[in-house]
C-alpha cells in the first residue's frame, strides 16, 4: 500500500527547488489517530490520482492550537499559531487544504490576525473543485443507490456556512442522499467540539454522540458520511453503542470518493 | 376645573416618560460597565443585519408557528401604537379623536379599522402564546432557569397585552359618536351591543375609563420593560446591529496575549527591559472574564436583549442530553449579576463596592462552562443575534489562564500540545509515520 502514496514534504520540495500548488495540512488527528489516518490516506490517494502538486509539512507541522483556544488557553493557542505561521510563511505557502474542519476554521479565521493569511479550503471543497474541473472523474460507483446521510461538522457548517460542498461531492456518487431532521444550520453537534473530545462529558442523561447517532439512524442509512476526524470518532462510537456497526458504516467523504474509484 | 383632566394627563405623561428616561439612563450606564470593543467595521452589513433580523424578523420565522404569531404581535404592536399619538394629543388638548376631524373620514375609518383587526389578531396570538406556556407547557418554557420571576414575567407581559387590546376595543365600542359614524368600527360594532342596555352616561363613563386605563396601561408597560425580558422590543435593534458580522467559528485573538507571546518568541527581546511607556495601562486586569465588568459591552447588551425564548437552549447539544448548561441561563445570569452590580453602584454613590461575589461561581458554575461543545447552535438559533458562546469562552479563558482550573484531562491534552505539538502524547518526529503504515 505504502509505495502507492506520494507524499512529498515541503522541505524535500524546497531542497529540489520546487513549489507545490497547495499545502495539505494533515492535522494532529489525521497524523496520529488510527481511524483518522485512513481518511488522510484516502485524501492523499485522491490528490495523487488527480495529479495535484501538493506538499505536507510532515514533522514540521504542529497542532494548530485550536483545541487549546477552545479550552480557554489563549497563550498556548497563540504560541502554536505563531510557530506554525513562521514555518508556513517561510515556505511561502499561499493555499492550504485540510480534512479537519477545526484546523480549517482556525487557519482560515484565526491565523490572519496573527500574521498568517492563506487561502484555506476544506477537503470537501477541494474535492468538489477537482470534480468540477474534471481532474477527478467519478465514473460508476459502488455507492449507486446506497442510502447515505451526511452529518454536518459544526466547524464546517454553522461556523463557516459551508453546507453545499460535501453534499455536492456526495451527489457525484449517485447515492441516495437522505437528510436528517436536524441538518445544515440546525445540525446537532457530534459532541466532540470545544475540546470535549479530550474529556469525559459532564453529568447528564445521555451522551451527545448517542443522540446524534439516533438522528442518523432515523434515516435508515447504509452509510453515515462525515467530513471531520472528530465527528468520525463520535459517530463510529455512537453506531457501536447502538450495535449497528454490522449494518451501518461511518465513512469520511474522502474515503467514499477514494473507494468508489478503487483507489 | 375644566382643565383638570388635561393637567392630570400631562402629569401622567411626564411621570411615565420621566421614569422611562431614568431607566434608560441606568440601562446605558450598566451596559457601559463592559469593556470597550471596536464595532465600527462592516457598517453596511450591520445595517443589513438589523433590517433583516430585527425589522424583518428573518430568524423568528425559522420556527413557523411561533414565528408567525410573533410577527402578528410585532406588526400589531408597531401599528396600533400610531393610535397612541392620537390619544396623547387628545389627552393634552382635551380634543376627542382629533385625527377624525383632521383626516378624511374614509382614511380615519380605514386606520381605526386596521387597528381593530390587528387588535383582535394580537389578542388571539397572545392567547395562543399563553396556552403554549401554561397549558401545552412547551419544554423550553419549563426549564429550571424559568422558575419564579422569569415564568411570571412571561405571563405578566401576555396579560398586559391582553388587557391593553381589550381596553382598546372596549374604548371604541363604547364611543357612541364613533359607533354612530359607523366607519372603522369593523370589530367594535359587534362589541357595542353588549353596552346597549346601559344608560348613555354609564357607557360614556366606561368609554372614559377604558381610554384612561389604556394610556396609563401603556405608560406602565413602558416602565415595566426595564425590569422585564420584554426589553427586547427596543434592544433587538441595536443588538442585531452590533452583533457578530464575521464567521461564527472565529474567536477573537486576545491582543494582550499576542504582545506577550511575541516577546517570548523574539530572540532579541530583553526580559529585563523596563516596560515601554504606557504598557502598564494596556495590560488587562485579568485574562478572560469572571464577572460582568470583564465582558464587553456588546455581551452585556446581549444579556439585556435576551427575551428568554429558549430557542438556544432547545438546540444546545449539552442541554438536550441533560447537562446543566443552558445558553439562555448564561444570558439570564449575566443580566441578573449586571443588575446586582448596578444596584451596588447606586447604593455606593456611583462606586462599585466589592461584594465578594462574581458572575462565575456565584451565578454560573464551572460545570456549565465546561459542558459546552462550542458548536454555535445557540448562536444560530437566537432570533436577535445573541452570542452566549463568546461569554462561555471568556470564562474558560479566565479559568485556564488565571486559575489553572481546567478539567484534568484537558490539562493533560494541553500539556501534550505544549510538549509535542499534538493533543496526544506522541512524538512530533512520528507525525508523518502514517505515510508508511
Amino acid at each position: 500500500m505504502s509505495e502507492q502514496l506520494n507524499v512529498p514534504t515541503m522541505a524535500e520540495l524546497m531542497a529540489a527547488g520546487k513549489t507545490p500548488d497547495i499545502l495539505f495540512w494533515v492535522g494532529s488527528a489525521g497524523s496520529y489517530d488510527d481511524r483518522a489516518k485512513k481518511i488522510t490516506k484516502a485524501f492523499v490517494k485522491i490528490l495523487n490520482k488527480a495529479g495535484v502538486n501538493f506538499g505536507v509539512l510532515g514533522t514540521e507541522e504542529s497542532a494548530t492550537g485550536d483545541l487549546a483556544k477552545r479550552a480557554g488557553n489563549e497563550f498556548l493557542f497563540q504560541m502554536q499559531a505563531m510557530m506554525n505561521i513562521e514555518i508556513l510563511n517561510m515556505y511561502e505557502v499561499k493555499r492550504i487544504v485540510t480534512c479537519d474542519p477545526h484546523s480549517f476554521n482556525c487557519l482560515k479565521n484565526e491565523y490572519p490576525g496573527l500574521g498568517g493569511t492563506y487561502e484555506v479550503m476544506h477537503h470537501t471543497q477541494f474535492i468538489k473543485q477537482l470534480i468540477d474541473s474534471k481532474k477527478l472523474d467519478i465514473k460508476e460507483s459502488d455507492y449507486k443507490g446506497k442510502q447515505i446521510t451526511f452529518h454536518d461538522p459544526c466547524y464546517l457548517g454553522r461556523a463557516n456556512s459551508e453546507y453545499d460542498a460535501p453534499r455536492d461531492v456526495l451527489s457525484a456518487l449517485n447515492a441516495n442522499l437522505v437528510e436528517m431532521k436536524r441538518s445544515k444550520a440546525t445540525a446537532l453537534c457530534c459532541g466532540a467540539g470545544g475540546a470535549q473530545m479530550f474529556k469525559e462529558p459532564e453529568k447528564g442523561d445521555k451522551d451527545i454522540n448517542e443522540l446524534r447517532t439516533e438522528d442518523a439512524l432515523k434515516t435508515n442509512p447504509d452509510i453515515i458520511a462525515t467530513a471531520c476526524p472528530y465527528c468520525m470518532t463520535m459517530m463510529s462510537d455512537g453506531v457501536k453503542v447502538k450495535e449497528k456497526e454490522a449494518q451501518i458504516k461511518v465513512m469520511d467523504i474522502a474515503e467514499l470518493i477514494a473507494s468508489s474509484q478503487n483507489l | 376645573m375644566n382643565y383638570l383632566p388635561n393637567i392630570i394627563f400631562a402629569i401622567a405623561l411626564i411621570v411615565g416618560f420621566g421614569f422611562f428616561a431614568k431607566n434608560v439612563k441606568k440601562l446605558v450606564r450598566n451596559i457601559k460597565l463592559g469593556q470597550d470593543v471596536d464595532v465600527s467595521d462592516n457598517k453596511s452589513q450591520r445595517w443589513k443585519n438589523m433590517a433583516n433580523i430585527a425589522l424583518g424578523q428573518s430568524k423568528m420565522v425559522k420556527r413557523p408557528v411561533s414565528g408567525f404569531l410573533h410577527v402578528v404581535v410585532y406588526v400589531g404592536f408597531v401599528i396600533i401604537n400610531i393610535e397612541v399619538l392620537e390619544i396623547i394629543i387628545d389627552g393634552l388638548f382635551g380634543t376627542h379623536r382629533i385625527f377624525s376631524s383632521v383626516l378624511p373620514e374614509a382614511v380615519y375609518g380605514f386606520l381605526i379599522g386596521t387597528f381593530e383587526i390587528l387588535a383582535v389578531l394580537v389578542l388571539v396570538a397572545v392567547i395562543v402564546f399563553w396556552i403554549r406556556r401554561n397549558i401545552i407547557k412547551l419544554a423550553r418554557f419549563w426549564k429550571p432557569e424559568m422558575k419564579g420571576w422569569p415564568k411570571s414575567d412571561g405571563n405578566i407581559i401576555l396579560y398586559f397585552e391582553m388587557v391593553l387590546m381589550t381596553l382598546f376595543l372596549v374604548m371604541n365600542a363604547t364611543d357612541l359618536h364613533f359607533q354612530e359614524a359607523n366607519s372603522g368600527n369593523i370589530i367594535s360594532q359587534f362589541i357595542a351591543p353588549l353596552f346597549s342596555g346601559m344608560a348613555e352616561s354609564t357607557v360614556h363613563i366606561i368609554e372614559r375609563a377604558a381610554w384612561w386605563l389604556h394610556i396609563v396601561g401603556i405608560l406602565t408597560f413602558l416602565n415595566y420593560l426595564y425590569f422585564s425580558k420584554h426589553l427586547h422590543i427596543l434592544l433587538a435593534f441595536p443588538n442585531t446591529f452590533y452583533g457578530r458580522v464575521n464567521n461564527k467559528g472565529e474567536l477573537n485573538n486576545l491582543a494582550s496575549v499576542t504582545a506577550e507571546v511575541k516577546m517570548m518568541m523574539d530572540p532579541d527581546a530583553d526580559p529585563f527591559a523596563a516596560a515601554p511607556e504606557g504598557a502598564e495601562d494596556e495590560m488587562p486586569a485579568k485574562f478572560g472574564a469572571s464577572d460582568v465588568q470583564d465582558l464587553s459591552w456588546v455581551q452585556l447588551l446581549n444579556a439585556y436583549t435576551c427575551t428568554e425564548c429558549g430557542r438556544c437552549t432547545s438546540e444546545c447539544p449539552a442541554n438536550l442530553t441533560g447537562k446543566k448548561l443552558s445558553p439562555r441561563k448564561i444570558m439570564m445570569d449575566t443580566r441578573d449579576r449586571l443588575e446586582e452590580v448596578g444596584k451596588n453602584i447606586d447604593a455606593n454613590n456611583g462606586e462599585f463596592k466589592d461584594d465578594g461575589k462574581q458572575l462565575l461561581g456565584d451565578y454560573i458554575t464551572n460545570e456549565e462552562i465546561w459542558a459546552c461543545t462550542s458548536c454555535n447552535a445557540c448562536v444560530e438559533a437566537c432570533p436577535v443575534s445573541i452570542d452566549p458562546l463568546s461569554i462561555i469562552i471568556e470564562m474558560r479563558r479566565y479559568l485556564v489562564m488565571e486559575k489553572s482550573d481546567a478539567p484534568t484531562e484537558l490539562n493533560n491534552m494541553m500539556t501534550n500540545i505544549e510538549n509535542n505539538g499534538a493533543p496526544w502524547p506522541y512524538n512530533q518526529q512520528d507525525r508523518l509515520n502514517w505515510k508508511d503504515e
